[in-house]
C-alpha cells in the first residue's frame, strides 16, 4: 500500500497531549487508517492513556476503554465475546500497549489470551522504557542504555519477546517500525483478514526518553533498522518471511553495520562513549546484534527448533 | 463548550472526541514548519509521519499546515525528501 492510497480519515484528532515528535502518535495514526471505524480499542496504562488527554474530552474518534496496566490482552478477550453475544462479530478488538505492559505487567494476561485462542489483534509499541512514568528500565530496554533506574547502562539484554510470542503457535506475529508506514499499514490489513490471536509489535522511538532531538524521531527508527539493531519480520502460520531492509541483511546481501552508528547519537547510549569509550560494552552489544541475526538465519533456514 | 462536551456534564464517566483535547497546541510551538509549495513532489511523506496529524492533505494530495495545532517538532522538515519544509522560528519572517 503507497503512502498515496492511505485513506484521508483521522481517527486520532490534532490538539492531543502527546509529546511534539511522538512515535505512538505516528503509530496510531497508521493503524487506525488500516483499522477504519469499526475498531474498539481497549488501553493499560501507557503513554497512550495520556496522548488521549483529559475527561470529559478525548482525541480518539474511536470507542477506547482505560484498563488496569497488566490487563490489555485479558480486556480485550472479555469486549471479544461481549460482542460476539450482542452479533457484532466484525468489530476489529484491538489491544494497543507499550512495551512495559507487554514485556513486563501484562505478559501473562498476554500469554493467556493467545492460548485461548481470543480473535483478537495485540499492538504493542516498544519504546524500550517506562516513558510515560519517567524513563525507567524494562524488559525490553537495551544493554547499556540508561534510564532513571539504570543510570551507568543497564547491565542486561533485553528479552526475545517475538520468541515468546512464536511459541504460543498463533496465526500471525510480526514486527514493525513507525519509520516503515507502508509495511505497518500491510501488516495490520493482513492481521485484520485473519481470525485468532495476532501480534504485532511497532518499535517507536521516543525522543524525551533516548534523549534524541525531536524532529529526528522516523530518522533514528530507521536507522534502527538499517543498521540491524531492530529487524522488520512477519511470522504467518509458523513460517518466517524478512521484510523491507531486514530481508537483505539477513540474506548478507548487505552487511550489519557497526552498532556505533545507531547508537551515537542517542543520550540514552552516552556514558558508553563519555568521559572514555567503552570498548568492552560496546562490543558486547555488536555481539548481541550478531546473535539475533544468526538466530533469525537458524529459524529461517529451519534449523531452529521453535519451528 | 462543544456540544460533544455538554453531554457528559451529567456524571457520566464517557468521554466526547473534540479537536484540541488539550487546547490550542500550536501555543508549545517554538519553530514553525514553512513549506515551499513551489517544490513540492507531492509524496506525502510529511503528512504520514507527521505525529500530530496537522499537515493538511487537499484534494489535489498538496499540503499545508495547521498552525492552530501544529507542535512544532520538526519531523515533517526532518523527513521532506525535497527539503523544501524550513523550521522557521516564531516572530522572525
Amino acid at each position: 500500500m503507497a503512502i498515496k492510497d492511505m485513506p484521508r480519515e483521522e481517527l486520532l484528532l490534532p490538539g492531543n497531549a502527546a509529546c511534539p515528535g511522538c512515535p505512538a502518535s505516528v503509530a496510531l495514526r497508521v493503524i487506525l487508517k488500516a483499522l477504519g471505524e469499526n475498531t474498539v480499542l481497549t488501553i493499560p496504562a501507557c503513554c497512550t492513556a495520556v496522548i488521549q488527554s483529559l475527561y470529559p474530552k478525548t482525541s480518539f474518534k474511536i470507542p477506547v476503554l482505560n484498563m488496569a496496566f497488566e490487563t490489555a490482552a485479558v480486556s480485550a478477550s472479555g469486549i471479544k465475546a461481549g460482542l460476539r453475544m450482542q452479533g457484532k462479530d466484525d468489530v476489529n478488538v484491538v489491544a494497543w500497549a507499550g512495551d512495559g505492559g507487554t514485556y513486563d505487567i501484562g505478559l501473562q494476561a498476554l500469554s493467556g489470551a493467545l492460548e485461548r485462542g481470543t480473535d483478537f489483534i495485540y499492538i504493542c509499541y516498544n519504546n524500550e522504557m517506562y516513558s510515560n512514568t519517567g524513563v525507567q528500565r524494562s524488559g525490553a530496554t537495551p544493554y547499556g542504555a540508561s534510564t532513571t533506574t539504570s543510570w551507568s547502562g543497564k547491565t542486561e539484554h533485553r528479552k526475545d519477546l517475538m520468541g515468546i510470542v512464536r511459541a504460543h503457535n498463533i496465526p500471525y506475529a510480526a514486527t514493525a517500525c513507525v519509520a516503515y508506514p507502508e509495511d505497518l499499514y500491510n501488516k495490520v490489513k493482513k492481521a485484520m483478514s485473519m481470525r485468532g490471536p495476532k501480534f504485532i509489535e511497532i518499535l517507536a522511538p521516543c525522543p524525551p526518553g533516548w534523549h534524541f532531538d525531536m524532529s529526528k524521531t522516523i530518522e533514528v527508527g530507521r536507522n534502527a533498522v538499517q543498521a540491524g539493531a531492530w529487524a522488520l519480520y512477519e511470522v504467518e502460520n509458523g513460517k518466517t518471511t524478512f521484510n523491507g531492509p531486514s530481508k537483505a541483511i539477513l540474506e548478507k546481501k548487505v552487511p550489519l553495520k557497526p552498532i556505533e552508528d545507531w547508537i551515537r547519537d542517542q543520550g540514552r547510549f552516552k556514558q558508553l562513549f563519555k568521559p572514555k569509550r567503552d570498548e568492552a560494552r560496546i562490543a558486547e552489544l555488536q555481539a548481541q546484534m550478531e546473535r539475533d541475526w544468526d538466530k533469525y538465519r537458524r529459524i529461517v533456514a529451519g534449523e531452529c527448533a521453535e519451528l | 463548550m462543544t456540544e460533544e462536551t455538554r453531554k457528559c456534564s451529567v456524571g457520566t464517566a464517557v468521554s466526547y472526541p473534540v479537536i484540541g483535547a488539550m487546547g490550542k497546541t500550536g501555543t508549545w510551538r517554538t519553530y514553525r514548519p514553512v513549506i515551499d509549495n513551489s517544490q513540492c513532489i507531492k509524496c506525502l511523506r510529511c503528512w504520514i509521519f507527521c505525529p500530530e496529524g496537522v499537515i493538511v492533505r487537499g484534494e489535489d494530495d498538496s499540503v499545508s499546515v495547521d498552525y492552530v495545532y501544529c507542535k512544532g517538532c520538526g519531523v515533517c522538515a526532518n523527513e521532506c525528501p525535497k527539503k523544501c519544509i524550513s523550521m522557521i522560528r516564531e516572530g522572525e519572517e
